[in-house]
């Protein structure tokens, strides 16, 4: 880590810590904030899922989120999902910034009236006291041009921080959302650093037992974001995308949506990269982002036509 | 009469939305009770984040009954009148009344529209405003939502209280039915509250901790705001916008005070300001010397149990990770210099036909360079020692530097801000790194207009560029469509040289800045190619050649190669480039023209409050050639005196007299030969006038002595008024007649030195 940024650290430290510990118990861990939350979402009926095995930059394009917001199907589903921002790197020395952090990702469909009780008992669930806590719904829409897809909702502020995401989507791929699903994601990290009243991403106490999160994930994120910035090679990468884009048409072309969807995630993904090495310039990301969007966009399509729904 | 009390009850409603949606439910609910013939004189909105409520005092129990009647045809008509006189008023046949009128029978229609009760009216009013009401952003939810018909709100609507006196209103929409109850405060109160009537509404969610009323809860901010910095020895900087934000975010707001490490403080106050304004809407203070504090103020929603210290806590780390991010970006950008800052300026498209952005700095600074190095323009001329042009140079190569930086990134409104500070911690002059600062600026009228000269000349340079390259590429503004802001910018560089006396000569520069894109389109070209066309060819594997035939043409190409099936999107930006050379041969004709009347225009609006006449500012700059806008504003002020004095009144007639005549016989021109025939007293008069009058004139006007030019021009008024009384023009001796018609050419022309009088108006 370098000097100035131990120093910055030190000074958000200074900070006053966090009074409210009325008990002497220790805060959640890490590992034990995603297991409270696969209890209280399982309690209402969620299937919880585990990550999906794909890079992607956000929980939203985990076909359990994205494909099935489509149709008039319900469907309630929980999962924390690992997401990679390759330009997000800071080679381990930003203690707020990663390529790689966790979602916990809820869809709730048709959105339930209790909607946000349900979010605020969630909360409570993970040891955030609203009575002792500012707890704030914020404007905030939510517009994914890759996925053609928008929704109105909150960003949700506990004494200031932004700690979750709260979308009503209302299109996906192009299509209205009949009926519309209620997204909450939670920024686990952001989360766990307050509740643990930590400054430095890689302080977190991971399982209660020894392991900080920085014992996991440093090296990691030091040696991605030297691969994300300066050593993935760019003429494989631009093969790539071409790859999964020629294989998502074939799939589209064979009416098979789900392995088409998963070729669209895998561009959307080659794309970041590319970015990261700087070789995409001004102009062209425009049209790359436009060749994505098509992707994400055609396995909607023939998702909703596979299962024999109309727009 | 009765009060009526309406909530409607959402999820949390957008802050900058609330007002608005005030307005709006009061404009529908008036609406709404008139088409019932209903006045509702005495009514009050209310908002908070969960609610919109309105009560109406005073409305009356029931609408009046109308009893009105209507003539129609007269008996025996054919069916088809009689049935639409029925349709028309509401009534059917039978009910139809014969009445005799002067011995016809005629059909009568009979209404009487008995009285209505108003809490009927009110059962349809309340779904017709619901369905109406006009939210700049609207969704669907749950269930209902599996039709794409189901009820839009802002966020979903989850109740209705709706209660005339004591008496519950019913409706229904989309599932929600009205009642009594309503919630409290989302922590603060467990369960319902039961609303009793309008009076005792505000009272009740009071005590759940919900004050409805905004204005009590912006007062609560502002004031209470106010306590918490005095309450710590500081002083608040007041914010309404910011008060009545918080009052929309908040049903109990709570302002606390906090705190963070003064270490903070090297960065520059605007970014704390703007990073604790807009990302966390704390309020700042100030300390008793007026420095920034080290110390907030949030708002709270509750009253929490212990008194705010968790609140405190968790809202000072997350400023101090906020500010610890801006520190961060505050040493970072100054590792490097503002010189290779700028060099980054080549990956930003400034506009797709015009090039990056460090393109527009190379013109830019060309620009000014050569602004300063015209004569009589105001600044002296390089000499040894001199800084001035030195300064000039650089601080236009650096002015847009800062757009690259991080903190400009975050925040892109301490553009030229951020520049001038990074400039005068690298050790840049005080006017270079000033320069930097403004050169935006003026940004609107009222906006104080730079008048240090080095940032006045990259200002003007900045700023005639965008113009120039704009309507060079014809992307002028057309009617109200404006897109590009040119006309601020138009209006912005009447400003600099008028608060500034500077001496441009508009044509010169726009032919200079025009040589400049001319040279810079070859570039474009040259840049095309590197950057788009040759990764292009590789990821397609192509020859850059047969890609680069697909590109020249217009519009949008698409590339399909053998089976390959991969279609590239090139996009207007490439077929621009091409168009640009075309675009600037065209504009040297039509639109360098067109751009100086564009001053001419903005320059009428722009001074039309300072009295002075449109068609004056016409008149001169129908002339031609008056491009300089300090000498044309001088001009048309001198020439408004004179139009005004009686002298002026009468020269203008006699102008247009002469004018008429000439237009009339067809004689514009005329050669003023040596008279072959003794001129008549008034005649010689005039050509003697003339005589002595045009050199004044020329000289007034070479010597920019404008008044002294009228007065010249004034000494006209007695010889023309003559001539015309005593000489006939016409005369039948063709000779007389060619050199009299000679003589009024001649006047006019002299005329003409000082303004182009046909387009004065009276």
């Amino acid at each position: 880590m370098s000097q100035s940024v131990i120093d910055l650290i030190a000074l958000a430290k200074k900070a006053p810590t966090l009074p409210d510990r009325q008990s002497s118990e220790k805060p959640l861990s890490f590992q034990q904030i995603i297991l409270k939350l696969h209890d209280y979402w399982s309690d209402q009926g969620c299937a919880i899922l585990q990550p999906y095995d794909m890079e992607m930059g956000a929980g939203t394009f985990h076909p359990a989120t994205t494909l099935r917001a489509l149709g008039p199907d319900p469907w309630n589903a929980a999962f924390a999902q690992p997401c990679r921002r390759p330009t997000d790197g800071r080679y381990g020395e930003n203690p707020n910034r990663l390529q790689h952090y966790y979602q916990y990702q809820v869809v709730l469909k048709p959105s339930p009236p209790n909607i946000q009780q349900l979010y605020l008992d969630s909360l409570v669930a993970i040891g955030i006291d609203p009575m002792l806590h500012d707890i704030r719904f914020v404007e905030d829409d939510w517009e994914s041009p890759t996925l053609g897809a928008w929704g109105l909702g909150w960003e949700v502020w506990c004494d200031g921080m932004e700690v979750t995401q709260f979308t009503y989507f209302q299109q996906m791929g192009g299509f209205d959302c009949k009926p519309v699903a209620g997204e909450l994601t939670y920024g686990l990290e952001r989360l766990a650093m307050y509740i643990q009243g930590v400054d430095s991403v890689y302080d977190l106490d991971y399982n209660g037992a020894g392991v900080s999160y920085g014992d996991i994930f440093l090296e990691n994120e030091k040696q991605m974001s030297e691969w994300n910035f300066e050593v993935a090679d760019t003429d494989t990468l631009f093969e790539a995308f071409r790859m999964a884009t020629k294989e998502c048409e074939q799939c589209l072309d064979k009416k098979l949506p789900l392995p088409a969807y998963e070729q669209a995630i895998k561009a959307s993904h080659v794309f970041n990269l590319l970015q990261a090495r700087g070789v995409i310039s001004v102009q062209e990301r425009a049209s790359y982002m436009g060749q994505v969007r098509d992707l994400a966009k055609g396995s909607c399509e023939v998702y909703m036509a596979k299962n024999g729904w109309t727009a | 009469m009765a009060d009526f009390l309406l909530e409607l009850l959402s999820e949390e409603i957008p802050a900058r939305m609330q007002a608005k949606a005030r307005a709006d439910l009061e404009r529908l609910f008036v609406a709404q009770l008139s088409d019932a013939g209903l006045t509702a004189a005495n009514i009050t909105v209310y908002s908070t984040p969960r609610r919109l409520a309105l009560i109406a005092k005073d409305l009356p129990a029931q609408t009046e009954a109308i009893s009105d009647e209507a003539k129609g045809p007269p008996e025996g008509a054919p069916d088809q009148a009689v049935d639409g006189f029925c349709r028309k008023n509401g009534v059917t046949r039978d009910e139809l009344e014969v009445r005799d009128v002067k011995g016809r029978a005629i059909y009568f229609a009979v209404i009487n529209k008995p009285g209505r009760d108003t809490k009927d009216v009110l059962s349809e009013a309340i779904p017709a405003i619901i369905k109406a009401f006009p939210w700049p952003k609207s969704m669907r939810w749950g269930e209902a939502s599996l039709s794409t018909e189901s009820l839009r709100w802002v966020r979903p609507l989850s109740g209705i209280v709706a209660i005339l006196g004591d008496d519950l209103v019913q409706c229904e929409i989309d599932g929600v039915t009205s009642g009594f109850e309503t919630v409290g405060h989302r922590f603060h109160h467990d369960g319902v509250v039961t609303i009793g009537n309008a009076g005792d509404y505000a009272e009740k969610l009071r005590a759940c901790h919900v004050l409805v009323d905004h204005e009590e809860r912006e007062a609560i901010v502002r004031e209470g705001a106010a306590k918490a910095a005095s309450d710590g020895g500081l002083e608040l900087v007041a914010d309404e916008g910011l008060a009545i934000e918080n009052a929309g975010l908040t049903e109990w707001p709570v302002p606390l005070l906090g705190g963070f490490d003064p270490a903070f403080l090297d960065v520059p106050e605007e970014v704390i300001q703007l990073t604790a304004r807009v990302n966390q809407k704390y309020f700042i203070c100030r300390d008793k010397s007026g420095k920034l504090a080290p110390n907030f103020i949030c708002t709270a929603n509750i009253d929490a149990s212990d008194g705010g210290k968790a609140i405190v806590a968790g809202n000072e780390k997350v400023l101090a990770a906020r500010l610890s991010d801006a520190k961060f970006f505050w040493e970072l950008d100054q590792k490097t210099a503002l010189e290779d800052h700028a060099k980054k300026l080549s990956n930003i498209v400034f506009h797709e036909k015009l090039g990056t952005v460090a393109d527009k700095v190379e013109r830019v600074a060309k620009l000014a360079e050569w602004l300063v190095s015209l004569e009589g323009n105001g600044f002296d001329q390089p000499s040894p020692g001199d800084t001035f042009h030195g300064e000039v140079s650089e601080a236009a190569r650096l002015c847009k530097a800062d757009l690259v930086t991080e903190m400009v990134g975050e925040f892109p409104d301490l553009q030229g801000l951020m520049g001038g500070y990074y400039a005068e911690k690298q050790g840049k002059s005080k006017a270079v790194a000033n320069a930097i600062r403004n050169h935006y600026k003026p940004v609107g009228q009222g906006d104080k207009v730079p008048t240090d000269p080095v940032t006045v000349v990259v200002s003007l340079a900045d700023k005639l560029d965008t113009l120039v390259g704009f309507f060079a590429t014809d992307m002028g503004p057309t009617g109200s469509k404006d897109p590009f802001a040119l006309r601020r910018q138009a209006l912005a560089v009447a400003e600099l040289c008028f608060e500034n006396h500077i001496r441009l000569p508009l044509m010169d520069m726009i032919n200079f800045a025009i040589l400049d894109l001319d040279s810079h389109a070859d570039q474009l070209r040259e840049k095309f190619n590197q950057h788009c066309l040759v990764p292009m060819a590789k990821s397609l594997d192509m020859n850059v050649s047969d890609l680069e035939a697909f590109t020249k043409g217009d519009g949008v190409y698409i590339l399909r190669k053998d089976n390959n099936e991969v279609s590239i999107l090139a996009n207007d930006w490439l077929a621009g480039i091409f168009r640009v050379k075309d675009d600037l041969h065209e504009f040297k004709a039509k639109r360098g023209a067109s751009l100086l009347d564009y001053f001419a225009e903005r320059l009428k609006v722009q001074q039309r409050e300072a009295g002075v006449r449109h068609d004056l500012i016409d008149a001169v700059f129908a002339l031609g050639g008056e491009d300089d806008l300090v000498r044309l504003l001088a001009r048309v002020k001198a020439l408004q005196a004179f139009v005004e004095t009686s002298d002026g009144e009468n020269l203008l007639a006699g102008y247009k007299r002469a004018s008429n005549i000439l237009k009339k016989e067809n004689a514009e021109q005329g050669d003023a030969k040596t008279l072959s025939y003794t001129p008549e007293k008034a005649e010689k008069a005039l050509i003697e006038a003339l005589d002595a009058a045009q050199p004044d004139v020329t000289a007034a006007i070479e010597a920019e002595e404008f008044e002294k030019a009228m007065v010249a021009l004034a000494a006209l008024r007695v010889p023309i008024d003559e001539f015309f009384e005593e000489v006939t023009v016409n005369d039948n001796d063709e000779e007389k007649r060619t050199a009299r018609l000679a003589l009024l050419a001649r006047f006019r022309a002299a005329v003409h030195q000082v303004a182009d009088f046909s387009k004065i108006e009276g």
